[in-house]
């Protein structure tokens, strides 16, 4: 479901987009590889969730997620992660207003539809560092006063708090009040949405009664329409009410003050570091997802293959995995991705843009990232088959001389799903924090590529400067702690619910 | 051998367990009440005492709450699980008053347990040596020096030869039946005053669990500890107690001595449950199978439990919860048949219907084999290599089936009995391909099934079929009932369209004793016994002629085995089916089969109609294997103990396979493997006594 509400939020935002753009001209959007990979992705999950839903046994195991306040919460928080990164997928060139011999001309930047909303904090930038809500730079200058002395003074902020006349008395109170102000709107706002979804909700449902016969025949019956005073009652709901005003409220706040400061600072080219962060999440989630993609089918197939038809085929996987995962996956995935580096860069004239070549290479670290990660689940799911293959249903399958492939489609895989949900969700906080680590070793994703790792990258250096500079550190410290928490999290309630042992009752 | 004409019979007792000089009571449970956390009742309200010397038998189907009576005398229940109420007084010690650090003195010093499965309840790591020095140096006080040769003398005790060099040996060294007298040697080790043992030898053959009831009452004799017995096996019962609780649904609704409860068991369930038992004199007409399951736990308490199961239940057994009836000298019973007016006018009508004499014999048992040959198997053999080595070169063998051949007519069951890892489900997967035969001929309606591709093998796949023993693992949890009786149609393409297919899910639900609507239900839902129905079910939507069942009914309930039994039966008549029946269980063979043929290390060592195997064996493992069955009227044949265990299949012994643990084992036996002799028409053995 929460799927379909991005969806229905990326429409909404790109309507928004090209109209505000259709007085001039319209622009051309831009579909990178991993675009590409992303929106398979969510095709899949759709016809996943279409394709559980109708089936009840499939469905029980996530009613008991909907029922866990802390997975719900963290699903939550997912979700925004999630949205985050799904608007700044949607990528496009800007159409330019000059126009050569009728042609409209298209500008160099991809752009993302998150850019374009994010523009005020993209487009601030100061000259240096600044720390978080400052109104000065980080570092003393020499600055000219008007009565033409030199003075080596802290210099005002071309953007952070231009708006003080004098900084050093007004900063604290406007903070506050700004802060105030935007904690209400948010609560305001948060509050208004809740209860106009409910409208809709009531409306969906009667809607729904109208259409067809034979609900409405139910609803008749027992006359409960699931009011909101009944789902507040409800325990996971509530906390998740909490958290979503929680939520509304920190957004209002961080707009407020990002109008008018760089809430996370700037960094060393005076860009501002919550932008910077904002836009590291897609490459978080490229990362953690895409990879998941392409490790899944290897380790999925040969893995109940080898355990399913055991002799040779076992054999000749078993050497592949011992072998790939004897080999230490840094260095692999160095050599690798060193020698894509020098063959993109010998080929200049394939890229029209400086972002597709940086997609590849963002796509090239996620197939060899798969293709390196693939073992261990593969090892996983090869001794859970040869623990099934000796199930006595699957010998009263071949007593009815049903076919391998039927046999491994109808009975392995259904009974293995478990595993490899719970393993896809677990490696998505470890893939994300490898590419932290890869960036940070230098071979990561492009240096033009925003990501964790290039954050944590360049705080190396400001880390041992004096005074130091923590901002950048602590914004992708503080950004993955709640992206990979809430992932795991999100992970524990989903392995409780499809655990056998603990569902007993 | 022409002893008793058929097991599970009931008759005058004659012989009785050891009496021993019994003292005083040194267990008392007073109203014992264990409880869920959400309040549902495991054991409810249990009562009885157990004397120095004494065996008390809890005897119930599975899900009655044995087992978490033991566990709550241990004090060792499961979280989520506690005593509510109640008394246990240990030789006038209030165990439930004890603290957590007294209790470890109690248990393992006054107080010992032995489990089910002896391969899970030792320590892989450790040495059978250490395990029992652990309890040695805990319980006795023994240090240093001392602790080995009184192990070695504990070992030495239950039987086990060699015994100081077994003691230094890892529990995989050790086979079932040792592990289960290691067991036996560790709970002794504390001298103590009450063993429970908690269906000790379920997991065991039959020859080895003779061996270990011997050995539990030899102990008991020895040390006059008082032993608490839990078991399902009426058979077990009438070797070893004194006394006898039944237990129904987390309360003993019947308690008496032995010689009582099987001379006249007074309440419904009890005589139900001796009616269930499967032999010879009923094999003409159905079991008395008690209809539907064991409640579930935490089932509302308004009435009597067993009532809705209950042919004689009126209007007051689902109203009122029955009091404890006291009849003569100790016989209790919880039953209104015996407490309200009402009832007893019941009891005397019924006293008045009862003891018809049973038809004696069933129909075409014994009768030599009718109609043309179905499955005609020749010279069977599947071996197993042994490999070895980085090259993984080939040194041996495991002949986990030798050269067997088998002869099965239509509409007629074959049993093949024999003790467990004999290969005869090897040799029911053999027959169907699941496992390749090394060699020999597997003739199926004229055809033949072996070296053909598996195209070929599809178009016969039909006739034959298999049903499983585990019916939990039989059935895929991830699909409907629908799709699994499906799954064979579609595969051999059996109904045409899906309207037609839809159409014969229907009927052979019904055929089984399903209800239609339970076909988009999820296997999960179903009782043990009802799965079963579903995997006859499955089998029989490919229009077999030949059905191969692995132990179709070790997995269930006495009162659930009689059920099955009763539906194989009925298909059999209406469907003119072939039966293998694949089992261990000589009862359930005497009841079901035409055929019998025993198997001993892969080969057939005796083969005939079941009178003449069962009733006149020639053959010295046949004969053993008869003498092992427990008997509920407690009376053995001519006591056959046959010693050791099966010989590994990788190195059958020379000679004769069986001379090892032979009693009149002859010089030749040695040396050649004897050929077979005709007794008659149908008997045939393969032993040098009786070709004498």
């Amino acid at each position: 479901m929460n799927q379909a509400a991005h969806v229905s939020i990326l429409f909404y935002a790109q309507n928004a987009l090209f109209s505000e753009f259709n007085a001039g001209v319209s622009n051309m959007p831009v579909i990178l590889w991993t675009d590409v990979m992303i929106y398979v992705l969510l095709a899949t999950v759709l016809t996943a969730a279409l394709w559980i839903r109708k089936r009840p046994y499939l469905v029980l195991p996530w009613q008991r997620v909907a029922k866990d306040s802390v997975g719900m919460v963290s699903l939550l928080l997912l979700s925004l992660f999630v949205l985050v990164g799904l608007l700044d997928t949607m990528h496009y060139r800007a159409a330019l207003p000059e126009k050569s011999n009728g042609q409209t001309v298209y500008s160099a930047e991809v752009l993302s539809v998150f850019d374009a909303l994010a523009t005020g904090i993209k487009s601030r930038t100061e000259k240096t560092y600044s720390a978080p809500l400052a109104a000065y730079l980080y570092a003393k200058e020499s600055m000219e006063t008007s009565e033409g002395k030199i003075l080596r003074d802290y210099p005002r902020l071309r953007y952070g708090g231009a708006h003080l006349v004098d900084p050093q008395r007004e900063l604290l109170g406007d903070v506050l009040k700004r802060t105030g102000i935007g904690a209400l709107e948010g609560l305001l706002i948060g509050v208004l949405l809740i209860v106009v979804s409910n409208m809709l909700f009531h409306f969906f449902v009667r809607f729904r009664t109208v259409w067809s016969s034979t609900g409405r025949e139910e609803i008749s019956k027992d006359n409960r329409l699931p009011t909101f005073t009944r789902a507040v009652k409800n325990k996971p709901f509530k906390a998740l009410l909490i958290t979503a005003l929680l939520i509304a409220m920190l957004l209002g706040i961080t707009v407020n003050l990002a109008a008018v400061y760089h809430v996370l600072g700037t960094d060393k080219v005076g860009q501002d570091v919550l932008y910077l962060a904002l836009k590291s999440i897609r490459t978080g989630l490229v990362i953690g997802t895409v990879t998941t993609l392409v490790m899944l089918p290897f380790a999925l197939l040969l893995g109940i293959a080898a355990g399913y038809f055991r002799g040779w085929v076992d054999d000749v996987i078993q050497y592949i995995y011992t072998v790939l995962s004897s080999i230490p996956s840094v260095l692999l995935i160095a050599a690798a991705v060193l020698m894509m580096q020098v063959y993109i860069e010998m080929h200049p004239d394939w890229f029209e843009t400086s972002a597709a070549r940086a997609d590849l290479r963002l796509l090239f670290l996620c197939l060899i990232l798969g293709v390196t990660s693939w073992t261990g689940l593969c090892r996983l799911l090869r001794g859970e088959t040869l623990k099934l293959r000796e199930l006595e249903y699957i010998q009263a399958a071949q007593a009815f001389g049903v076919s391998s492939s039927r046999i491994l489609t109808r009975h392995i895989v259904p009974n293995v799903m478990h595993i490899v949900l719970i393993a896809v969700v677990m490696d998505f906080s470890s893939l994300v924090l490898a590419e932290a680590v890869l960036s940070y070793v230098g071979v990561g994703v492009d240096p033009s590529t925003m990501s964790f790792g290039t954050l944590i990258n360049s705080a190396r250096l400001e880390m041992g400067r004096e005074p130091m500079v923590w901002w950048t550190l602590a914004a992708a410290f503080g950004f993955m702690l709640v992206l990979v928490l809430a992932a795991n999290l999100f992970a524990d309630a989903v392995r409780d619910a499809f655990d056998p042992r603990l569902n007993r009752t | 051998m022409k002893s008793d004409p058929s097991f599970n019979q009931l008759r005058p007792l004659t012989s009785a367990p050891p009496e021993i000089g019994r003292g005083e009571f040194i267990l008392n449970v007073e109203r014992l009440v264990t409880r869920l956390n959400n309040g549902a009742r495991i054991v409810d309200d249990i009562s009885f005492s157990i004397k120095q010397g004494e065996t008390f038998a809890l005897l119930g189907e599975s899900g009655c709450g044995k087992s978490m009576t033991a566990l709550s005398l241990m004090r060792l229940l499961p979280d989520g699980i506690r005593v509510a109420s109640g008394d246990i007084k240990l030789d006038e010690e209030d165990i439930l008053a004890l603290p957590e650090y007294a209790m470890r003195k109690v248990r393992g010093g006054q107080m010992a347990m032995i489990f089910q499965e002896p391969g899970l309840s030792l320590n892989p790591v450790m040495t059978v040596g250490d395990q029992i020095a652990e309890v040695l140096i805990l319980h006795q006080q023994l240090r240093g020096k001392e602790v080995h040769p009184r192990c070695v003398e504990l070992l030495e005790q239950v039987g086990i030869s060699d015994a100081s060099r077994r003691a230094s040996e890892y529990p995989f060294q050790l086979s079932g039946g040792m592990k289960q007298r290691v067991m036996i040697a560790m709970a002794m080790a504390g001298h103590p005053k009450l063993l429970i043992a908690d269906e000790p030898t379920t997991a065991l053959d039959v020859t080895i669990q003779a061996q270990v009831l011997k050995l539990l009452r030899d102990t008991q004799q020895k040390t006059g500890m008082a032993l608490l017995l839990i078991t399902h096996d009426l058979g077990v019962v009438a070797q070893m107690a004194h006394q006898v609780g039944v237990m129904y649904a987390g309360q003993i609704i019947e308690q008496a001595s032995r010689e009582q409860l099987f001379a006249r068991p007074a309440h419904p369930y009890t005589q139900k449950l001796f009616a269930a038992l499967p032999d010879a004199e009923r094999s003409g007409q159905p079991l008395a199978a008690i209809p539907g399951n064991v409640p579930p736990l935490g089932a509302p308490l308004a009435a009597c439990r067993f009532a809705p199961r209950c042919d004689k239940a009126w209007a007051l057994c689902h109203e009122q919860v029955p009091e404890w009836a006291q009849l003569e000298n100790g016989h209790g019973v919880r039953c209104h048949l015996y407490t309200s007016q009402m009832g007893s006018e019941k009891l005397n009508l019924k006293a008045s219907l009862s003891h018809a004499p049973p038809t004696p014999g069933g129909e075409g048992v014994g009768t030599e084999g009718r109609g043309t040959s179905l499955l005609q198997v020749e010279n069977l053999q599947v071996h197993f290599p042994i490999r070895k080595g980085i090259l993984q070169r080939t040194v041996g063998y495991v002949k986990a089936v030798d050269g067997v051949s088998i002869n099965i007519p239509e509409g007629r069951t074959l049993a093949l009995v024999g003790e467990s890892g004999c290969g005869k489900t090897t040799v029911g997967k053999a027959l169907l391909q699941l496992i390749t035969p090394t060699a020999g001929s597997v003739r199926f309606a004229g055809h033949e099934l072996i070296g053909i591709n598996a195209g070929q093998l599809r178009k016969h796949r039909a006739g034959m079929q298999m049903i499983f023993q585990d019916p939990y693992a039989s059935l895929n949890p991830k699909m409907r009932v629908a799709e699994i009786l499906q799954e064979g149609m579609d595969a051999l393409s059996i109904a045409k369209n899906s309207d037609e297919r839809q159409r014969r899910i229907d009927e052979l639900l019904e055929q089984v004793g399903l209800e239609k609507t339970s076909k988009w239900r999820y296997p999960h839902e179903f009782s043990g016994g009802q799965r079963q129905r579903i995997a006859i079910a499955r089998v029989l939507a490919v229009n077999p002629n030949l059905l191969i069942c692995d132990e179709p009914t070790s997995a269930l309930d006495v009162s659930v085995q009689a059920q099955i039994l009763n539906l194989l039966k009925s298909l059999q008549q209406q469907l003119g089916l072939s039966y293998l029946f694949i089992s261990h269980n000589l009862a359930v063979v005497e009841y079901l089969a035409h055929e019998v043929y025993v198997m001993y290390l892969g080969r057939i060592v005796e083969r005939g109609t079941v009178k003449e195997v069962l009733h006149a064996p020639k053959h010295p493992y046949t004969q053993a294997l008869l003498s092992a069955v427990p008997r509920i009227d407690g009376q053995g044949m001519k006591t056959v103990r046959l010693p050791g265990e099966m010989p590994s299949p990788s190195h059958p012994p020379q000679g004769c396979h069986f001379h090892t643990r032979c009693a009149q084992v002859m010089a030749k036996c040695r040396e050649v493997y004897p050929t077979e002799t005709l007794v008659s028409t149908t008997h045939r053995v393969h032993c040098y006594l009786a070709a004498e």
